[in-house]
């Protein structure tokens, strides 16, 4: 298939999955109920009748479901493709987006916000600064050695990701075990809950900003995984190409845990996918990633919040779902990647 | 003034030199091969010329520029590097591996323009892979991939490809294949310098032959001046024959193999058949 057919396709597939979502949940609707509300909010400006029904649809669609699928959208799309772009910059296909620690600083930043901050936002930022911060010291780390820039870069984020990680069991070994403790905990597991209008407006921009470089650097990122002399060989500076790039990808993850904490599988398992439908090469791979990991997420999302009765953590059901499949993928994927 | 020359390069890793005081230079249109047993430092010595490592004395020049100094793209432009044969982890199409060539020519952020691809396509068509474009880059043989680097040097449009062992790893046929082809690309006025660790192809295939020993510049002259017995036997400590062949040519004959080659009693076999090519 061209490309361009395949990236409308899923486009098109994504839109009418965002639409069926925004029909499900606890109270019933229908797309026809969406019809009504988009024509009457666009062209009537609210002049029609029936005021008080839609103002209560208004407030389920655009309040709460609409918020949630666009957090689910582009969480998992920034996950799919920062991790493609992982992928591609380590040249190892098995590398996720918390290769250099933002996942573990991030989870410590959110802990130490939960304690200690008044307020949600707060939080969010504590959690991103902190998943900044790890990825700064696993940068740092690695260039106080001399040696192979890949490996140092790994090692440095295996120590970090382990530093922050001890940090958290302090945090949460401290933390007030009634109320505090089961907050980290239930933040830790992923989920959407929490998101609303405001979130998504601020988290919004940097996000799409962020993935824009990625998808803009994509022909550095194939040269990339050639390896860093062949790169440099190309007229790459490499040193500065990777340090923008690893920027890019580590804003991305850290907003994603910082809108919804630790959802893991995602960045692992969706460039997998799209690799195996479209190839390695990134110009394609990571817009592809983007909208498989858009649906994706979106998907699994609709299941954790109307599967059972109370809603499922959202991070343990992208796990449940993201291993299986990947066990599926591994078999298949042998070739392509040596 | 030479394309490339070296000047009084030195460079080590911690206490052992791994080069002392390299000099050599390279004229446009020459095929400089260097010879060296392992760790002699020869692909130091590529990847120092390459710009890819400072070395800690002396220094490499471009057309008289200090290599050191001049912009990764702009170096790119001149310099093409043909590793040595790797595997790749992801598997690209062969035509875009080609493809990468005209990074250096592209501003920051950019697309490849149909006048790249078409490059990048007539590159292959020159080697000879035309018909590999579509195939991913890691399901085809040692050969073609070897190929396939060269075409991205030549995609690159560099006058100077550096190539590290370029046979390694391929069968005879593709050694001897391979070998011609960096000829007749020679022919045309690219410039070749490549490591080696076969002295036989340096004869075949050389203008000039430099020996490395241990960080050392121990020849440095003509393919025919360079590889002699004396000078083999200071290079790899192993008593080889330089003989002239009956007809024309030079091959390199190991003496510790001439006692044990099976084909001793072949004797008149062999001078049969070099009487009916003459």
């Amino acid at each position: 298939m061209r490309p361009a057919v395949l990236i409308s396709s899923l486009g098109a597939l994504l839109g009418v999955a965002a639409l069926i979502s925004l029909t499900l949940g606890r109270y019933p609707t229908t797309l026809s109920d969406i019809l009504y509300f988009a024509g009457e909010r666009f062209f009537r400006q609210g002049g029609g009748p029936g005021g008080q029904r839609l103002q209560m649809l208004g407030n389920i669609f655009v309040d709460i479901r609409l918020p949630r699928i666009v957090a689910a959208m582009l969480i998992g799309s920034s996950l799919s493709v920062s991790g493609a772009a992982f992928q591609a910059m380590f040249i190892n296909p098995l590398v996720s987006p918390g290769l250099l620690g933002v996942l573990a600083g991030a989870s410590f930043g959110a802990a130490v916000g939960i304690i200690f901050a008044k307020t949600w936002l707060a939080v969010q930022m504590s959690a991103f600064a902190c998943g900044l911060l790890a990825v700064l010291a696993a940068v740092g780390l690695a260039s106080l050695y001399r040696g192979e820039r890949l490996l140092m870069l790994i090692l440095g984020g295996v120590i970090s990701g382990a530093l922050f990680t001890s940090l958290l069991m302090v945090v949460e070994y401290v933390a007030d075990p009634y109320k505090q403790l089961p907050a980290i905990i239930y933040w830790l597991m992923g989920g959407l809950s929490l998101i609303d209008k405001e979130t998504i407006g601020a988290m919004s921009i940097p996000l799409l900003l962020g993935m824009g470089v990625l998808f803009s650097m994509a022909t550095y990122l194939n040269v990339l995984s050639m390896g860093d002399e062949e790169a440099r060989s190309l007229g790459v500076n490499v040193k500065a190409v990777r340090l923008l790039l690893i920027s890019a990808a580590t804003m991305v993850s850290a907003l994603t845990v910082a809108m919804a904490g630790i959802i893991g599988w995602v960045g692992l398992v969706i460039p997998h996918i799209a690799r195996m439908i479209v190839g390695p090469d990134n110009r394609i791979l990571l817009p592809t990633a983007a909208l498989i990991g858009a649906f994706y997420l979106l998907t699994v999302d609709g299941m954790a919040r109307l599967l059972f009765r109370a809603e499922v953590p959202l991070g343990i059901l992208t796990s449940l779902v993201g291993i299986p499949f990947f066990v599926l993928v591994l078999r298949k994927a042998k070739k392509g990647w040596h | 003034m030479p394309l490339l020359s070296v000047d009084g390069v030195g460079h080590g890793y911690g206490q052992a030199p791994v080069l002392e005081n390299v000099s050599l230079a390279v004229n446009r249109g020459e095929i400089v091969s260097l010879l060296g047993p392992n760790g002699s430092g020869k692909t130091t010595l590529l990847k120092i010329m390459l710009g890819l490592i400072p070395p800690n004395q002396g220094l490499v020049r471009l057309d008289g520029v200090c290599v050191a100094d001049m912009a990764p793209k702009r170096l790119a432009r001149r310099l093409a590097y043909v590793p040595q044969l790797h595997r790749m982890s992801f598997a690209y199409r062969v035509l875009d591996v080609a493809l990468m060539g005209r990074l250096p020519h592209k501003s920051m952020f950019y697309k490849y323009a149909k006048s790249d691809l078409r490059l990048a396509e007539a590159a292959l068509e020159k080697l000879g892979i035309g018909h590999l474009k579509d195939r991913p880059y890691t399901d085809i043989s040692g050969g073609e991939r070897q190929l396939t680097l060269i075409a991205r040097a030549l995609t690159q449009g560099t006058d100077i490809f550096v190539m590290d062992e370029p046979v390694n790893g391929l069968d005879y046929g593709n050694q001897i294949r391979l070998l011609a082809q960096i000829n007749d690309l020679a022919q045309e006025g690219y410039t070749f310098i490549k490591t080696t660790h076969f002295p036989d192809h340096a004869l075949w295939l050389s203008d000039r032959v430099v020996m490395l020993k241990q960080g050392r510049v121990i020849a440095d002259h003509s393919a025919a001046r360079a590889v002699t017995d004396a000078n083999l036997y200071e290079l790899y400590g192993a008593r080889i024959n330089v003989v002239t062949m009956p007809g024309g040519g030079v091959i390199c004959m190991p003496q510790a193999m001439r006692h044990t080659c099976r084909c001793q009693n072949l004797g008149p076999r062999i001078a049969l058949s070099h009487a009916a090519a003459g």
